[in-house]
């Protein structure tokens, strides 16, 4: 194992190194504001690990190919932007149903349709949840700062890889264009979670065949002889398409119990100043960074505030939501759009203390100040 | 020591879909539908050239080798 | 109970297939079965990719590691599965809608990247799955359900059109000739490159139907006497070939194949295995 490193670098920068250290070795992309330096990160950094990029002709062949290479057995990534996002959105859907692992980064901009290229937003957080037709789950984490562009990577690949499916890294041009100092594991540090695979052939071939106790259907590569077949369409453990209403109900069923039964495990969050806090802002990614600012403000001119913040923004953490809204007065959703996370904190607040939210669709970021008059009039 | 092959045609039923192009293209006229499913009616002729078992869209019709080991 | 080909290359417990009486996509199947057989590949080394329409559930029958993908994007899965390991032979199998409508983009980009992949379009000239829609290889005044005045769109050649995009093996062979299609599936696999063979189908259910040109013998029959082979077509005028099919290998050249352009730059970067 080498010494861990400490590096200058931007949070799309970061991502390309977590994602090398979980164990990517192969990239589709095509150029998209302000996702761009992870494909040319990619394109640089992966033939120099023995690992592969390619641009393909558009956003969807990108998402196609990714599939296509982690079904050959090779951990794999995208990333685009809210356009992007949008068409990738189809192969998405393949990925959760197919059960193939894969992690596509979006770094948000300033939507709808071409938008405010390249202005920061929060404006995918109900796509990257509903983004894609029919009932599937989601797994989709936000990260706040360089250091954590590069740990959820990471983390975004053992989940991708531990549940069989896709994971989006939920970014926002804040994070994904801003520098700060990290510290980089060093070189066998990292140990990423390896896909559980099936030695034995006639077992391979049944790549959909739930084992007792484990968390996700073992999928042996392709080009090892197991001969198995994976579809879009409703399938049974043989991984053959049927129209028995018994069997879609039990594949959908597990697909979203794989997730529901876990969350304890895929959620994380982060609280600040919330012991005795009254007022509690609800935030995630590049805009908890202004929070952070206006709460110690908030805190000296003796306002209790508090935060908290949800790396896990998919699941959403209800419990832990719930319990804090049955704690404090008053709930300030903070975030880049016109109240989409503020639609699941309502729900976990199930009416117990007042939901309040500040949001922006005009493409410029919060200062503190702006969060600190609110905590202001809210703490009138 | 090469074992010598007899081929002789076989058929499944069960798959034929009655599409008739095993008949109309057999050069020999060996084959004919019989209520909508192929039928071998004149065995005797058939060459063996295979071409209904390339042509059958359903793999109803194929010529069987069978090893002969004299 | 079938032949050793069958056998041997398709999953007998899902068959009989789904495809009409009289589909020519059975046909096509088995030639890429035969052609696989002919080339004593190992199993382990193929994978079959389609997309969606009728085409496209021939990846579900063949006894190979198969991947039934989205609508179009069978040749960009493929290119995921072809440079994650390059050592695995890729057929995509498709139909004329999935490789030259929703998936055009896709088909020209694998051909300009030279990318060692495999097309074998199942042409039928209607989208069969949904109920007879015109396609891109419809004839101009076919009539279809979306075309119930006859169709004004004018119809792709597909060989040509991945030939100038930059497929470095073109041919088209017919569910009427076999063993001609069988061979030049096998000269596509062995072919370092971008490969793409046009099959051409039949549909008697709905382009037959659709355009009274009879049932399943009728449509063969006319692929029997109206098809031509390529080299002697080069000797025929332009208004001899009218109407005509032209089969057999149409394009083939030598140009840089793209995993192996790949295999460069990772050992350019200092990222071969040592």
């Amino acid at each position: 194992m080498t010494e861990r490193t400490r590096a200058l670098m931007q949070g799309n920068e970061a991502v390309v190194e977590g994602a090398i250290a979980a164990g990517m070795r192969f990239f589709a992309g095509y150029p998209i504001t302000p996702s761009t330096e992870i494909a040319e990160g990619c394109a640089l950094r992966l033939p120099q690990v023995g690992g592969k990029f390619i641009q393909m002709e558009d956003e969807l062949a990108s998402m196609a190919a990714v599939i296509g290479a982690s079904a050959a057995g090779v951990k794999s990534m995208t990333a685009t932007s809210g356009p992007g996002f949008s068409l990738k959105q189809e192969n998405i859907g393949y990925a959760a149903l197919a059960e193939i692992p894969c992690v596509i980064v979006d770094v948000q901009r300033a939507g709808p349709s071409t938008g405010l290229p390249t202005s920061p937003s929060q404006g995918d957080y109900m796509q990257a949840r509903w983004g894609t037709h029919g009932d599937h789950p989601v797994i989709a984490l936000s990260p706040s700062s360089v250091q954590e562009a590069y740990t959820e990577t990471i983390r975004a690949f053992d989940l991708s890889e531990k549940y069989r499916m896709p994971v989006i890294l939920l970014m926002d041009e804040i994070v994904g264009h801003m520098r700060e100092g990290i510290e980089l594991a060093g070189r066998g540090e990292v140990k990423p979670f390896e896909r559980q695979t099936c030695a034995d052939t006639a077992e391979a071939a049944k790549p959909y065949k739930m084992r007792n106790g484990e968390l996700a259907p073992r999928m042996t590569p392709f080009g090892e002889g197991a001969f198995y077949n994976v579809t879009g369409l409703i399938h049974g453990e043989d991984g053959f398409p049927t129209n028995d209403h018994g069997i879609a109900a039990a594949q959908c069923m597990r697909l979203m119990r794989k997730i529901e039964e876990n969350e304890a495990e895929i959620e994380r969050y982060e609280t600040a100043a919330m012991d005795d806090a009254d007022v509690c802002i609800v935030t995630f990614g590049g805009t908890a960074r202004s929070v952070q600012a206006a709460v110690e403000t908030a805190r000296a001119e003796g306002i209790r505030a508090g935060m908290f913040r949800p790396v896990t923004v998919w699941p959403f953490p209800e419990k832990a939501m719930r319990s804090i809204c049955e704690r404090v007065k008053k709930i300030v959703v903070v975030e880049l759009n016109y109240g989409q996370m503020k639609l699941e904190v309502e729900r976990a607040a199930a009416g117990v203390c007042e939901v309040l939210h500040i949001g922006r669709v005009d493409g410029a970021t919060f200062t503190p100040q702006d969060i600190l008059n609110k905590l202001r009039e809210v703490a009138k | 020591m090469e074992n010598k092959t007899k081929k002789t045609l076989a058929v499944n039923t069960a798959w034929c879909k009655g599409c008739g192009i095993c008949a109309a293209f057999c050069p020999q006229g060996v084959l004919e539908l019989k209520k909508q499913k192929v039928f071998v009616a004149k065995p005797e002729k058939c060459v063996t050239c295979g071409l209904c078992e390339m042509r059958c869209p359903d793999y109803a019709v194929w010529l069987e080798e069978e090893k002969d080991d004299d | 109970m079938a032949s050793r080909l069958i056998e041997t290359y398709m999953r007998q417990e899902h068959l009989p297939h789904i495809w009409c009486g009289g589909c020519g996509h059975g046909i096509l199947m088995r030639d890429v079965a035969q052609a696989i057989d002919n080339l004593k590949l190992n199993p382990k080394d193929v994978v079959i990719v389609s997309g969606i329409g009728c085409s496209s559930r021939a990846a579900g029958y063949m006894n190979f590691d198969t991947i039934h993908t989205t609508h179009g994007r069978a040749i960009a899965f493929a290119t995921g599965i072809k440079m994650a390991k390059p050592r695995l032979k890729v057929i995509v199998v498709t139909g004329d809608g999935d490789a030259t409508a929703i998936g055009g983009n896709h088909l020209i980009h694998a051909a300009r990247r030279n990318i060692d992949l495999t097309v074998v379009v199942f042409n039928n000239s209607i989208y069969g799955m949904t109920g007879g829609q015109f396609s891109p290889t419809t004839p101009t005044g076919d009539m279809a359900t979306t075309a119930p005045y006859g169709s004004i769109d004018p119809n792709f050649d597909i060989p040509r059109l991945a030939e100038a995009a930059g497929a470095t093996y073109t041919a088209r062979g017919t569910a009427y000739h076999a063993a001609q299609t069988i061979r030049l599936i096998e000269n596509a696999i062995l072919h370092e490159g971008f490969s793409l063979v046009e099959c051409i189908s039949v549909c008697p259910t709905y382009y037959g139907r659709k355009n009274h040109k009879g049932g399943a013998v009728e449509m063969m029959k006319w692929q029997r006497d109206n098809a031509v082979p390529a080299a002697k077509a080069k000797t025929l005028r332009p208004e001899e070939l009218a109407g005509k099919l032209v089969y057999g290998e149409l394009s083939c050249c030598e140009r840089p194949e793209y995993t192996q352009e790949y295999q460069k730059i990772i050992e350019k970067a200092g990222g071969a295995e040592r």
